[in-house]
């Protein structure tokens, strides 16, 4: 059975291809447990290395890995590996275009606790605009398994932003699934909502409540950020009356501007994004009620819905 | 040790790695001539006497790996690739342009490069993690990662210090070019490290100090280097920025400069005559 939880889906799923490939190593900056790489470290001690709270010295390290052959996973929180290491990252690792996959755990707002410090709000923009990174993010934790299943024959790095906490089950277990693959999970002709991690749950969300106001609402689950299926944004952004785009990462840089990136020189409906505005995140007592504060909610999306239909 | 007519050899070998440097550089072009010739020696001696590396069977995977942490002196391993067979001499005229195959710094393109280097501080991390990945396949293979003195002030050469210590790499050979300038300036002006081997010695390391121009010693030392068990080893070379070419000689105004007609022609000149004196 498993877990909701994103990070034991994680770690479960590494445990597995370490099992599958000799070649998969683990490195760890002291965050083992919030990672849950620490699975591995209990299953393949002598190819997991705890190298420290270095988070640079780590990115280059996997670099040295993969370049003699290894299939490194690296550990951070996603603010540290994205952003304290992004230059060893650039350059080391995908410069070079190698097969290094990094786990940034904890990633949007997900650490609420810990506040702006500790929580990612830009580091999708980042590993978007840096050449040769695919950029993953599972809706739920059937399809985090799914994504890792993948990492053994993916060429070139990838950066798999993962949630904290559990999240609801949304995406089919038994559909295929392919890294790139922009998934229509509900039907719909009047509102298309493009939506990533945790917010796809909140579209569905936003899709039940329209549909008691008879408006009917297509969701769609783009879990590979980039390279984004461009065909598929097209061919699901058409024919209905309003797009929105749902994210928990900043409006810049993200999800939306994909989205709108994809649909140049295309005439499409009026967009909005749902996300969060220009600022850094802040410390609350639990995830709910910090999701709310930005505005990333079921509501939301279905508030956005209804006012871009309405020509607002 | 090593025999005087190998030692011989080596010290020829640099002489030619020179000359490749300065014809590649050529006349007009910006290029990083100093901490490339103080290198000579260095570079010499692990590509054509101490690393077990075949040019014809370059991606071995046991092969001995060199890396270059200062990434932005490449045309010095530019020079050792093409006396290895590895880049075509036609070739070194296309250093740092659009139609030439070698690029101002360390590119996964140029046959015998193994990484991605030239972001200050990284190359001694991706020594690590290869000696760490080669630990795990069972390989013999040792990995050597030249660093510049002026890069020592890069955080990160001491958080792999730290982790090559802490994982007893000995597989792992660190050299220190310490030609003693940077940039823009001396060392000790612009960014003094004193101290440098205790430094070294308490971050766990197995320390030598030789002078990078002395072939033997080089040798003797990087020999050392390889029989030291339960500890990584670094080499503090003492060299002169610019050695072998009397007006680029330590000072930083040759660190990344470019040369008139008669600098070209002065410094081959110079250069051939160090090498006549090995015959």
């Amino acid at each position: 059975m498993t877990s909701p939880n994103l990070r034991n889906a994680y770690g479960e799923s590494l445990v597995r291809l370490g099992k599958k490939d000799w070649r998969v190593t683990a490195l760890e900056a002291d965050l083992g447990k919030s990672t849950q790489s620490v699975m591995f470290q209990a299953e393949f001690p002598e190819r997991y290395f705890q190298m420290g709270i270095a988070e640079q010295d780590m990115m280059s390290t996997a670099a040295g890995m993969a370049l003699a052959g290894m299939i490194p996973f690296v550990h951070s929180f996603a603010v540290f590996a994205t952003g304290r290491a992004y230059d060893q990252l650039r350059n080391s690792i995908c410069v070079p275009n190698l097969p290094v996959r990094i786990c940034g755990s904890s990633a949007g707002l997900s650490d609420f606790g810990d506040g702006k410090t500790h929580q990612s709000v830009e580091d999708v923009a980042l590993m978007r605009a840096v050449p040769n990174m695919t950029v993953v993010c599972p809706a739920d934790s059937i399809e985090m398994e799914k994504m890792m299943a993948c990492m053994l024959d993916r060429p070139g790095p990838v950066y798999i932003r993962v949630n904290r906490n559990d999240l609801p089950f949304v995406t089919p277990p038994d559909e295929p699934y392919k890294i790139g693959k922009v998934t229509k999970i509900r039907e719909g002709g009047d509102v298309a909502v493009f939506a990533t991690g945790i917010m796809v749950s909140k579209a569905l969300g936003a899709a039940a409540a329209l549909e008691k106001e008879g408006i009917s609402t297509r969701v769609i689950n783009v879990s590979t950020i980039k390279p984004l299926d461009r065909e598929a944004v097209i061919r699901y952004a058409a024919g209905v009356d309003a797009i929105v785009t749902a994210e928990e990462h900043s409006l810049i840089g993200g999800l939306g501007s994909a989205v709108m990136e994809a649909l140049r020189r295309v005439s499409h409906a009026p967009v909005e994004f749902i996300g969060i505005p220009d600022q850094f995140g802040v410390s609350a007592e639990n995830y709910d009620g910090l999701m709310a504060r930005y505005g990333l909610t079921a509501e939301a999306v279905a508030a956005t819905a209804r006012a871009l239909l309405k020509g607002n | 040790m090593a025999k005087p007519d190998e030692i011989r050899r080596i010290e020829r070998i640099a002489c030619d790695l020179r000359a490749n440097v300065v014809k590649m550089i050529g006349v007009g072009k910006v290029g990083h001539i100093g901490g490339s010739c103080s290198l000579g020696e260095i570079a010499a001696a692990l590509y054509f006497s101490k690393m077990k590396f075949d040019p014809k069977d370059r991606t071995n995977k046991d092969r001995d790996r060199f890396l270059l942490s200062k990434g932005h002196t490449v045309p010095i391993q530019y020079a050792a690739l093409i006396e290895l067979g590895l880049i075509p001499r036609e070739d070194i005229g296309g250093l740092k342009t659009l139609a030439g195959k070698l690029q101002g710094h360390p590119d996964m393109k140029t046959p015998g490069m193994e990484a991605v280097t030239g972001s200050l501080g990284q190359g001694l991390s991706i020594g690590v993690g290869m000696a760490l990945a080669l630990r795990c396949a069972k390989s013999p293979a040792r990995v050597y990662v030249v660093m510049g003195d002026g890069e020592l002030a890069e955080g990160q050469i001491w958080e792999a210090a730290m982790a090559a210590a802490r994982y007893k790499l000995d597989s792992l050979t660190g050299i220190v070019d310490r030609n003693r300038f940077q940039a823009t300036g001396s060392t000790k002006d612009i960014f003094d490290i004193p101290n440098l081997e205790d430094k070294w010695r308490a971050f766990g390391w197995n320390v030598l100090n030789v002078d990078g121009h002395n072939v033997s010693a080089v040798l003797d030392a990087l020999d050392e280097a390889s029989v030291t068990k339960g500890a990584p080893t670094v080499i503090v070379a003492e060299t002169v920025k610019g050695k072998g070419i009397s007006f680029a000689e330590n000072t930083a105004a040759f660190h990344n400069a470019s040369l008139t007609e008669a600098q070209y022609d002065q410094a081959l000149a110079e250069i051939a005559q160090a090498k006549r004196k090995l015959q």
